[in-house]
């Protein structure tokens, strides 16, 4: 693999986030998080649409007429989408009840559409194929950070395995129920941007426009 | 494959002519198509086995059988599934309870009937008119517990879930919803194995029959005699609390399978 190769699956996880420089995706960050089995196959299924949907969106670019480009994206992210979410459904019968709409969501989720019109419509399938896969785990990554914690500090077990003993099970730990609402996943993705931006202060953004101090008025007293 | 520059402009221009279009519709659509329909009907086996053993996973987990020390495929043997029609109490044939979808039933105007807002206290606005019932048999097929699906409103959702009766037709065995979208870690906690094992052994019925239940937020004290029909509410889920009490209100009703519930007591008396 070239260094071109792995400079597009690399980027997008740290220095091009998805998530965490884009603020992509965010929905489908707080809704699946709460426990790791739902968030890897959330992630999984991401990356693969966002991998296949940009080859194949790559592959038909130069016959796509401008006029129909994003309805033809969107058919054959959604027709990815439908394919994932059956495969969920027979062999992850579980997780897909827990995961409910949200995998059927992904048709919508900014990622997708955002790689699919900014990258694929422009560059060959197997660049586009990369950056779908690059910018899937991206979003993995974040996803699987926020999900370790969350089901961690939680419900104290991880994948389901008892990690840390709850009190009401006799152990001393007390579990956040918190951490197992939306909100604290919010809360978290704030706290990894701002951590993130800390050490790379490439990503803060520069402001669009300064509060200007008017001079006091001279009101005639 | 060299490093990945933005096509040229020349390649990059389709034909924008509105034959070119149309046709490119049509490949798109027919392609996508093939694959989804492939896709679904390919997998649709192992996606209606999934359902199946998923809801008897669940009548399973509610017997109690697996306490008793069965393991699972045991504990399918002594499950008896049949189909009632709840207006009539009797069991209906023709219908493969196996197959049946409880939640679809609720909804489909061919099988089900509209509740009034005075009938409607689980808050499900419609009720199948035929439902499955489970009852596990003992050794020689006498019938030693019964299981009834119940679902009704919570806070923000249908609770769907399984009520097992004792031989007596009147002590609980187990309550367990298998399918809501409550509150986690507040209304959440109808899934609780704490809150759960409380139903074991509570009394839904008084000595005439009538439906008695009540989810209590006062301390229950055990040394009166309603201590029995007695549950202690969810903290900070009362209206989730209150949703329980009223499904398991409504499905023992004669709405629900009351009728069911007195020929089973009639065949047995």
């Amino acid at each position: 693999m070239s260094y071109q190769h792995k400079k597009i699956i690399l980027d997008p996880i740290i220095d091009n986030n998805p998530v965490i420089l884009q603020v992509l995706g965010i929905c489908s960050a707080l809704a699946v998080t709460s426990k790791l089995s739902t968030t890897i196959t959330m992630c999984i299924a991401l990356t693969v649409v966002t991998a296949f949907s940009n080859a194949a969106i790559s592959l038909v670019r130069n016959h796509t007429p401008s006029s129909i480009r994003i309805i033809v994206q969107m058919t054959i992210i959604s027709s990815l989408v439908i394919v994932t979410d059956q495969f969920i459904k027979a062999y992850a019968f579980t997780i897909s009840k827990d995961l409910s709409v949200f995998v059927g969501l992904i048709i919508t989720n900014c990622i997708v559409m955002g790689r699919a019109e900014a990258y694929a419509m422009k560059h060959p399938p197997l660049p586009s194929f990369l950056d779908g896969l690059g910018n899937g785990l991206g979003y993995s990554a974040l996803l699987m950070v926020i999900g370790t914690i969350r089901e961690l500090l939680g419900s104290g077990s991880l994948f389901g395995y008892p990690i840390l003993p709850l009190d009401r099970d006799g152990g001393w730990y007390v579990p956040n129920g918190l951490l197992l609402l939306p909100p604290s996943a919010f809360f978290l993705i704030g706290m990894i941007i701002w951590v993130v931006r800390s050490w790379k202060p490439a990503q803060v953004e520069q402001p669009e426009y300064r509060i200007y101090h008017a001079p006091r008025p001279e009101v005639a007293s | 494959m060299s490093a990945p520059e933005p096509d040229s402009a020349v390649s990059a221009a389709p034909a924008e002519s509105g034959s070119r279009t149309l046709q490119m519709t049509l490949v798109v659509c027919l392609v996508c198509s093939v694959v989804v329909a492939g896709a679904a009907v390919l997998l649709r086996p192992i996606q209606e086995k999934n359902q199946k053993a998923d809801l008897i996973r669940n009548v399973v987990a509610v017997s109690g059988l697996l306490k008793e020390g069965l393991t699972e495929a045991q504990a399918l043997k002594r499950i008896d599934a049949r189909m009632v029609e709840l207006a009539t109490g009797d069991e209906v044939k023709g219908i493969d309870p196996d197959t049946f979808n409880i939640v679809k039933a609720g909804k489909d105007p061919e099988i089900s009937t509209e509740l009034t807002r005075r009938e409607d206290v689980a808050g499900i606005r419609r009720e199948p008119r035929y439902l499955p019932v489970y009852r596990i048999i003992g050794a020689n097929g006498d019938m030693k517990k019964l299981i009834l699906p119940v679902y009704g409103y919570g806070l923000w959702s249908t609770m769907y879930g399984f009520l097992a009766l004792e031989e007596d037709l009147r002590t609980v065995q187990g309550l367990r919803f298998y399918q809501h979208a409550e509150t986690p870690g507040l209304g959440g906690e109808i899934d609780n194995p704490k809150w759960r094992a409380q139903w074991t052994g509570k009394v839904l019925f008084d000595q005439n029959w009538k439906v008695q239940v009540e989810i209590t937020k006062v301390a229950i004290d055990s040394s009166t005699p309603e201590a029995q029909h007695q549950v202690d509410a969810l903290a900070g889920a009362t209206i989730t609390s209150r949703g329980v009490e009223n499904l398991l209100k409504f499905w023992l009703s004669d709405k629900g399978y009351g009728p069911y519930l007195a020929r089973l007591r009639h065949e047995r008396s």
